[in-house]
């Protein structure tokens, strides 16, 4: 699905990223676990092709293209998604009509017609109710006026809508309550697939006892440091990132 | 990235900047009172109309241009201008097999055939067009149909001729001749426009339009429209405009006026896509406007709609006066302005009837090097009570070299009066263009997006054909402004 190579990124002077090696595969969930400030943001904006960030070295395969060559547009249209940790509002523009003009762009990639109006709608009826999401949300701006617990399931809803082959979460988890958490994740879990991938980038471990990951990998200053099985991330939980800290504090990294 | 999108929007051309080679009929360069006789005598007016253009220019001539608006630019030299240009051969034209084939061409390359609309008339969506080029009014569709009813829809020259009571009885009632510089010189050398009258108790069964085309190098437009709805009347307006790119800047001062009576209701919508100049600034209309609606009577009410794209320099406000009891002032407007482009637009609403009703929702979206202002006036006159108003003025900067303005007036002498105003000022941030990206929307249609959803109270209000125009202006005129 993607294969990252000794990926390198920087903002300004100062690197970030400082190559990172991952390659998820087609039917799995990988979990990216680390302390603030490791670069997990980063990598979801680097992979997402957020201008903001220099890509100095390294590669990535998405789908056997080339993705560092490919437009953020283009990378959506790939299949690639990217759930926000912090879902922008766009005022005027309904949920629906953005999401229709997203779908029906995507289509267009791929030589396929413009869906028609009642297939959408019957679409829209039926994801709003995978993410448990009201009626009323998919027709109001996007995002305007939402919680932050509302802004986290819309997400969900634009992936559900739009099914991508990658889905990156990028701290979805954060500012949910335990209620929201779960209708997040189990929307997340009824998308999951043996044909698409999901990585879910997290601060916390509580997520991943409802979107159980295949592999985790721990992000420490801009690399993997560590991966292992779902049960590295209870290690963190219980331990927590010091011990990762002075590790690999010393060993220059 | 931003460079380059920048580039590519700058190099993208104004549609609508072709010339048409056509014979004119042209009086000589310069303003002067045989000028004035001149034009007059051309279009074969009666002695009262010669008095008041007359009249008009003696008052202009001891005015003085006008300063305080937030633009800069070289003023024009009035002695320069060609008062007088009409497509030659000018005749009465009994068909539009008799319009010279070239006018036609050009009206065809601006999207308004009138052959089409000849054709598809009886069908329901139609929109009567008065074409007026340059200084005279060529053809207008649909007058037939209308006349069934006892609408009068002709160009100004003709009412002059063929209604001189009614033009006698209401024109300058809005606009006073003396009412400021630019109205005066338009009162005085005026050349055509439209006329539309609704008589009682009629709601005009379709939208009424004009369509105004600068041709003519080294010519000024001075149109004029005077639109009255008589007791129970109704009927929605529709206004385009679109100039030839030249290097020189054209001077447009065009006068519009509306009258309502008892319970008539008049929307009047413009999409002012004049030429902008080129990136560097160079060219471009100046566009100084007076627009004004009086409510006459109780229970009437004007809704001016603007989306203003084109223009060098832009000095308008659309404005209503709000005499009868009960009546209501509506301004809604959408203005653009990019590379060097300015503009100083706004209202006015002058509340003198009690009970009367005001609202303002303005849209100022300002990209490249230009600056966007809004200007506007809330009066509450003594003896107004319960007069209310409600403003809102938003303004959108795209890139970091443009600016906008706010300049709000509120002049309350009642004290039942309830006023309220809101602004805001935003930035169309990377991270919305960046969110619509992700999600496969390119940063065209993102922009597109953005600036329709920012914009959807004015657009709302626009006529459906006249919205999707305005939407598609707005997407090429932004085109690229972010990177």
């Amino acid at each position: 699905m993607i294969s990252i190579k000794n990926l390198h990124a920087s903002i300004g002077d100062k690197e970030i990223l400082r190559g990172i090696n991952l390659e998820v595969k087609a039917g799995e969930v990988h979990a990216i676990m680390g302390p603030n400030g490791s670069g997990k943001s980063t990598l979801s904006s680097v992979l997402a092709g957020r201008e903001d960030y220099d890509v100095t070295e390294g590669e990535v395969t998405f789908n056997g293209k080339n993705l560092l060559d490919l437009s953020t547009e283009d990378r959506a249209r790939e299949g690639l998604f990217l759930a926000f940790q912090y879902p922008i509002e766009i005022p005027g523009v309904s949920n629906i009509n953005f999401l229709r003009t997203a779908l029906n762009e995507i289509r267009a990639y791929h030589g396929q017609e413009e869906m028609a109006a009642k297939d959408f709608l019957a679409l829209v009826k039926e994801k709003s109710k995978l993410v448990e999401l009201d009626a009323k949300l998919a027709s109001r701006s996007v995002n305007e006026g939402f919680s932050g617990g509302e802004k986290k399931r819309n997400e969900i809803f634009q992936m559900a809508m739009l099914n991508p082959k990658l889905a990156i979460l990028d701290e979805t988890d954060s500012g949910l309550d335990i209620d929201a958490l779960r209708i997040v994740a189990t929307g997340v879990n009824k998308l999951k697939s043996k044909d698409n991938a999901t990585i879910v980038i997290t601060h916390y471990q509580r997520l991943l006892d409802y979107i159980v990951p295949d592999f985790v990998h721990i992000l420490y200053k801009g690399r993997i440091v560590k991966s292992g099985g779902k049960e590295l991330a209870l290690e963190m939980e219980a331990k927590g990132y010091d011990e990762i800290k002075r590790e690999f504090e010393s060993s220059e990294l | 990235m931003a460079n380059e999108i920048l580039e590519e929007h700058i190099n993208k051309d104004y549609e609508w900047g072709f010339t048409t080679n056509i014979d004119a009929d042209e009086a000589p360069k310069g303003l002067n009172e045989d000028i004035i006789k001149f034009i007059s005598a051309k279009k074969n007016e009666p002695e009262w109309m010669l008095e008041f253009r007359l009249k008009a220019f003696r008052n202009w001539q001891n005015m003085v241009e006008p300063e305080w608006a937030h633009v800069s630019y070289t003023k024009p030299n009035f002695q320069d201008i060609i008062y007088y240009s009409a497509p030659k051969p000018k005749k009465e034209l009994a068909s539009l097999d008799e319009v010279d084939p070239e006018l036609l061409k050009t009206f065809e390359k601006l999207g308004i055939s009138l052959e089409e609309q000849k054709r598809l008339s009886g069908v329901q969506s139609n929109i009567a067009v008065d074409v007026v080029f340059d200084s005279v009014s060529v053809k207008t569709t649909f007058k037939e149909t209308l006349a069934e009813k006892g609408i009068i829809f002709c160009s100004f020259s003709e009412a002059v001729q063929d209604h001189p009571e009614l033009v006698k009885k209401y024109m300058g009632i809005a606009v006073p001749p003396t009412d400021n510089f630019y109205a005066a010189l338009n009162s005085a050398v005026f050349t055509d426009g439209s006329f539309c009258y609704i008589p009682k108790g009629v709601r005009s069964p379709m939208e009424l339009s004009t369509y105004f085309r600068i041709n003519a190098s080294g010519t000024g437009q001075f149109e004029r429209t005077l639109i009255i709805a008589d007791e129970d009347a109704y009927v929605s307006y529709l206004e385009g405009c679109t100039a030839p790119q030249r290097d020189e800047n054209q001077l447009h001062a065009a006068v519009v006026e509306i009258i309502t009576h008892k319970n008539a209701e008049v929307k009047y919508s413009t999409v002012q896509n004049w030429y902008p100049g080129d990136k560097d600034g160079k060219g471009g209309i100046f566009n100084f406007v007076t627009k004004r609606g009086i409510c006459l009577e109780d229970n009437s009410k004007i809704s001016w709609t603007q989306v203003e794209t084109g223009s060098a320099v832009t000095w308008k406000y659309p404005s209503v006066i709000l005499k009868g009891n009960n009546s209501v002032g509506e301004f809604y407007s959408v203005a653009v302005t990019n590379n060097y482009q300015q503009a100083d637009t706004g209202t006015k609403m002058i509340h003198i009837g009690k009970n009367t009703r005001s609202t303002i929702i303005s849209k100022g979206i300002s990209a490249g090097f230009s600056n966007n202002s809004y200007r506007g006036l809330v009066q509450i006159k003594k003896g107004a009570s319960n007069a209310r108003n409600f403003s809102q003025c938003d303004s959108l900067l795209m890139g970091d070299k443009c600016g906008a303005h706010t300049f709000p007036y509120i002049e309350i002498k009642d004290k039942s009066a309830v006023v309220e105003h809101e602004a805001t000022t935003s930035k169309i941030g990377e991270d919305q263009l960046f969110y619509c990206k992700q999600r496969g929307i390119d940063n065209e249609k993102a922009i597109g997006l953005i600036v329709n959803g920012y914009c959807k109270e004015v657009l709302n209000k626009l006529p459906m054909e006249f919205a999707v125009e305005a939407q598609k202006l707005l997407a090429i005129s932004l085109e690229g402004s972010v990177g």
